[in-house]
C-alpha cells in the first residue's frame, strides 16, 4: 500500500454557508471505501471569496487547491482526480497573489489540520511547546522569550503581552487565574471565530504556556455563544486535551496542573472589555469596573487574573518554538510579528489574512485583496470596528501598526478591515456604528450612556435631510465628552467612527445638511425611487415585494410608485430584473 | 416532555439543571443558558424557582436575563431567522434582507410571527462576512443573499 492521497475540505462556518458540507458529502460518495485516499475536514484556509475549497495531496506532497466547488465538481474531481489521476484544471486556484504577502503564525495550521483531531495538531508539531516550556524553561525564562517576542495584545488596545504575565506572576494574591477573551463582539470581525474553528489546540497550549508562566492552575475561556461551531470544537478539544493528560493535574510529568473551563457568553458586546467579562463569569451583568485596580492585582472574584485575546494565546506556543527573536524579525520597530485581519467589504478577495505588521493599507487592499470587486473607485476602509475609524483612500500609505493607525485616527483594534467603494455613504456608515454603540452600552456610564443616544440622534436627522446649522460642531463637542467621561474602552472610542468620518469626509455631512442630498444614494429621506417607462415591461416583480402596496399598474404595462406611500426600502430596485428602477 | 424518549416532568428537569450548577461559582448564567437551551426560553415563574433553589433573589436573575441580549422571556416561533447587520452585511443591503424576511414572515424585529412559525431577530455579526448580506435560518447560516432568495429560503421552510 502507498501513501495515501489525501482530500480537504475547509469545513468551518463560511465554508458551511457556501456548500462545503454538501461538497464533503458528495466526496465520501465517492471516496468512501476507497484505498490510499484519506477524505479529511479542516478549517479555515482564509479565502473565503474562493469557498467551498477542496484541496488534493498527492503522495508525492503535490498540492492541487479548487475553489468554488459545488457538490457536482466535487463528484468529478473525485473521479478525475482523485482516482483518475488528472487534475481538472480549469478548476484549479491560480492566484498566488493573495498569499504572497502573507505570513502565517497564528494561522499555522488552520486549513492543513483536523480541527477536531488531536492527533493531527500533535503531529503539525502541537503541545511540544509546552513541553519544552515546562522542560527547559523556568516561569520568568518564559516572560522573557516573550519580552524578546515583542508580541503586544491582539485584542485591540496593543498592551505588552510580557507585562501583563509578569506583573501578575508578581502579584500576590493566590490563586490566580487566566482568561481568554473569545468574546469576538464588532461587527465585521471573524478572526477568533476563524482560529477556535481551525486550530482550537493552538490557543489550549498557549494558554497552558501562559498559566505556567503566571502560576495558574484554573483557567476560564469566554467565548461567543454566536458561534456554534467555535463552542463545539472547544469543547472537544478541551476533552481531547484532558484525556491525553495535557490539562489536568501533574502535566507531562512536570508537578504542574492546570485545568480550563469553558463559558459561554449570553450576547453582551460589552463583555469584551475585560472587567465586564469578569463580572459575567462571576454570574453578573457584564458592566465594566473602574481601574487601577487593574486585573493583574485584583480580577477574577478579586484574585490576580491574566486576560488575552484568542490570537495572542495562538502566538504563543509559535513564540516558544521559535524563539522570541524569529518572531520579532516580522513588524515594525514597536509592533512586531504578524496580525490577522478579516478582510471583507467590496473587495475581490475577501477573506481572512495574515500579514506581517508595517505593511501598508495599499498592499492589503490591492495586493492582497485584488482591489475593489464593484469595478468602482476604492473609497475608505474601516478599521477595528466600531472603536475604529474611517481611513480614506488618500491615507492608504498608512502602515499597518499600533502607532500609525492610531495616528490617523483609527485604530488597530482586533482585526475587522472593511474596504467601501464610492457608494456608501459615510454618514451612514458613521450611524450604522453609532447605532450599534447605543445599543451596547452597558448603561453604567451617563455620557456613554445618553450622549451616544444624543449623537445618534443627531446623526439621524442630518440623514433624514432635517440636519440644523451647529450639528457637526455639536457632533464634535459631544463625541469629545463621551471618551473624556466614559469608563471603559466601549464608551472611549465609541464616538471614532464619527469623529473619522467629519475629518475625512466632511463634505459628505455637508452635502445631508445643507443641501439635503446623499452622494452616494443611501440615505432613505434624501432618495426617490422611480420606474422608467421605457425599459419596465409590467412583470409585476416590484410589486410583490413591496411591503406598503405603493406600486401599482396592470401587467404587461409600465409600473409606477406612489411617492406618498413608498418607504424608500428599495426592495424594487434590487429585485428587478430590467434595471427599470432607478434611484435618485 | 420528552427527553431522549422517556418522559420527564419539566420541573424535575428544571431543579436537575440547577442542583448540577450550583456548586459552580458564578452559576447564574450558565444555569439559565441551560434552561433556555431546554425549554426554548426564561419564563417568570422559571426565575422564580431557580432562585429558590439557587439561593439567589428572583431580582437578580431577572436583571441578568434582561442584561444579556441571548435570554427570551416569550416563547419563540417554531423557526428562529437570524438577519446579520454587521458592517458587511449592513453595506451589502441587509436592511433590505430584513425588510424581505419581514414581509415574508409576517414577525417584526424580535418579535414571532402571527402564526407562530417564525421568530426574527437582528444580529450584529455572524462572522461570514465574505458571504454577505447573510441569515442564519435555525442551525444553519444561507449567504450571498437577495430579497428574493431569501423569500424562496422563508417559503421553503414556512411548507413544512
Amino acid at each position: 500500500m502507498g501513501a495515501p492521497k489525501i482530500v480537504r475540505v475547509g469545513l468551518a462556518t463560511c465554508g458551511i454557508a457556501a456548500g462545503a458540507d454538501k461538497v464533503f458529502q458528495a466526496l465520501a460518495q465517492e471516496l468512501t471505501g476507497q484505498q490510499d485516499v484519506w477524505l479529511k475536514q479542516t478549517g479555515c484556509l482564509g479565502m473565503c471569496h474562493n469557498e467551498p475549497l477542496v484541496e488534493v495531496l498527492t503522495p508525492a506532497g503535490e498540492s492541487y487547491l479548487y475553489t468554488k466547488v459545488t457538490p457536482e465538481k466535487a463528484t468529478d474531481i473525485a473521479r478525475r482526480h482523485v482516482l483518475g489521476g488528472e487534475p481538472v484544471r480549469d478548476w484549479l486556484f491560480d492566484d498566488g497573489h493573495y498569499l504572497a504577502k502573507q505570513k502565517r503564525v497564528v494561522l499555522r495550521n488552520s486549513g492543513r489540520i483536523d480541527p477536531e483531531s488531536i492527533d493531527d495538531y500533535l503531529e503539525a508539531g502541537g503541545y511540544q511547546a509546552i513541553a519544552k516550556a515546562l522542560r527547559e524553561m523556568t516561569p520568568e525564562q518564559v516572560i522573557g522569550e516573550l519580552e524578546k517576542s515583542g508580541l503586544r495584545g491582539r485584542g485591540g488596545a496593543g498592551f505588552p503581552t510580557y507585562l501583563k504575565w509578569r506583573l501578575t506572576r508578581q502579584s500576590p494574591g493566590r490563586p490566580k487565574y487566566i482568561i481568554c477573551n473569545a468574546d469576538e463582539g464588532d461587527p465585521g470581525a471573524f478572526m477568533d471565530r476563524s482560529v477556535l474553528e481551525s486550530d482550537p489546540h493552538s490557543v489550549l497550549e498557549g494558554m497552558l504556556i501562559a498559566a505556567y508562566a503566571i502560576g495558574a492552575r484554573e483557567g476560564y475561556i469566554y467565548v461567543r455563544a454566536e458561534y456554534p461551531l467555535a463552542v463545539k470544537r472547544l469543547k472537544l478539544a478541551l476533552a481531547a486535551a484532558r484525556e491525553r493528560g495535557f490539562l489536568g493535574e501533574n502535566i507531562l510529568g512536570s508537578g504542574f496542573d492546570f485545568d480550563l473551563k469553558l463559558r459561554e457568553g449570553a450576547g453582551a458586546f460589552v463583555c469584551g472589555e475585560e472587567t465586564a467579562l469578569m463580572m459575567s463569569i462571576e454570574g453578573k451583568r457584564g458592566m465594566p469596573r473602574f481601574r487601577p485596580p487593574f486585573p493583574a492585582e485584583s480580577g477574577l472574584w478579586g484574585k490576580p487574573t491574566s486576560i488575552n485575546n484568542v490570537e495572542t494565546y495562538a502566538n504563543v506556543p509559535w513564540i516558544i518554538l521559535n524563539g522570541g527573536e524569529a518572531f520579532a524579525q516580522y513588524g515594525t520597530e514597536r509592533s512586531k510579528g504578524t496580525k490577522v485581519f478579516a478582510l471583507a467589504g467590496t473587495i475581490t478577495r475577501g477573506g481572512l489574512i495574515e500579514v506581517p505588521m508595517g505593511i501598508t493599507i495599499r498592499e492589503i487592499v490591492f495586493e492582497i485583496g485584488g482591489g475593489i470587486r464593484s469595478g468602482r473607485e476604492f473609497k475608505a476602509v474601516q478599521i477595528g470596528g466600531p472603536s475604529g475609524g474611517c481611513l480614506p483612500a488618500s491615507l492608504a500609505d498608512t502602515p499597518v501598526d499600533y502607532e500609525s493607525l492610531t495616528q490617523a485616527g483609527a485604530i488597530m483594534g482586533s482585526g475587522g478591515l472593511l474596504v467601501m467603494d464610492d457608494s456608501a455613504c459615510m454618514v451612514d456608515v458613521a450611524k450604522f456604528f453609532l447605532d450599534f454603540t447605543v445599543k451596547e452600552s452597558c448603561g453604567k456610564c451617563t455620557f456613554c450612556r445618553l450622549g451616544t443616544k444624543q449623537m445618534q440622534a443627531i446623526l439621524q436627522r442630518i440623514t433624514n435631510g432635517e440636519g440644523r446649522e451647529g450639528d457637526l460642531e455639536l457632533l464634535e463637542e459631544l463625541a469629545n465628552s463621551i471618551s473624556r467621561a466614559s469608563l471603559c474602552g466601549l464608551g472611549q472610542t465609541a464616538p471614532n467612527p464619527v469623529l473619522t468620518t467629519l475629518r475625512f469626509f466632511r463634505d459628505e455631512y455637508e452635502a445631508h445638511l445643507y443641501e439635503k442630498r446623499c452622494p452616494a444614494k443611501k440615505c432613505r429621506a434624501l432618495i426617490r425611487y422611480q420606474v422608467n417607462p421605457d425599459r419596465c415591461n409590467g412583470c409585476g416583480l416590484c410589486n410583490s415585494y413591496c411591503p406598503t402596496n405603493a406600486i401599482s399598474g396592470e401587467k404587461k404595462r409600465p409600473f409606477s410608485i406612489d411617492q406618498n406611500l413608498c418607504t424608500h426600502c428599495g426592495l424594487c430596485f434590487n429585485v428587478c430584473r430590467h434595471e427599470a428602477i432607478s434611484v435618485n | 416532555m420528552e427527553v431522549n424518549g422517556t418522559v420527564v416532568r419539566p420541573l424535575d428537569l428544571l431543579d436537575e439543571i440547577v442542583h448540577r450548577h450550583n456548586t459552580e461559582e458564578g452559576a447564574a448564567i450558565p444555569i439559565l443558558q441551560e434552561v433556555q437551551n431546554t425549554f426554548g426560553f426564561v419564563a417568570p415563574a422559571v426565575l422564580e424557582r431557580i432562585a429558590d433553589l439557587a439561593h439567589m433573589s428572583a431580582t437578580e436573575l431577572y436583571s441578568i436575563v434582561t442584561f444579556y441580549a441571548q435570554f427570551r422571556l416569550q416563547p419563540p416561533g417554531e423557526n428562529l431567522v437570524r438577519v446579520c447587520t454587521g458592517t458587511a452585511c449592513h453595506l451589502a443591503g441587509a436592511e433590505k434582507i430584513l425588510q424581505a424576511v419581514e414581509n415574508e414572515t409576517g414577525a417584526r424585529e424580535g418579535g414571532t410571527s402571527p402564526d407562530g412559525k417564525f421568530t426574527m431577530e437582528r444580529v450584529a455579526c455572524l462572522g461570514c462576512c465574505s458571504l454577505a448580506p447573510v441569515v442564519m435560518l435555525n442551525e444553519q447560516i444561507h449567504g450571498r443573499l437577495t430579497p428574493e432568495a431569501v423569500r424562496r429560503l422563508i417559503k421553503a421552510v414556512g411548507r413544512r
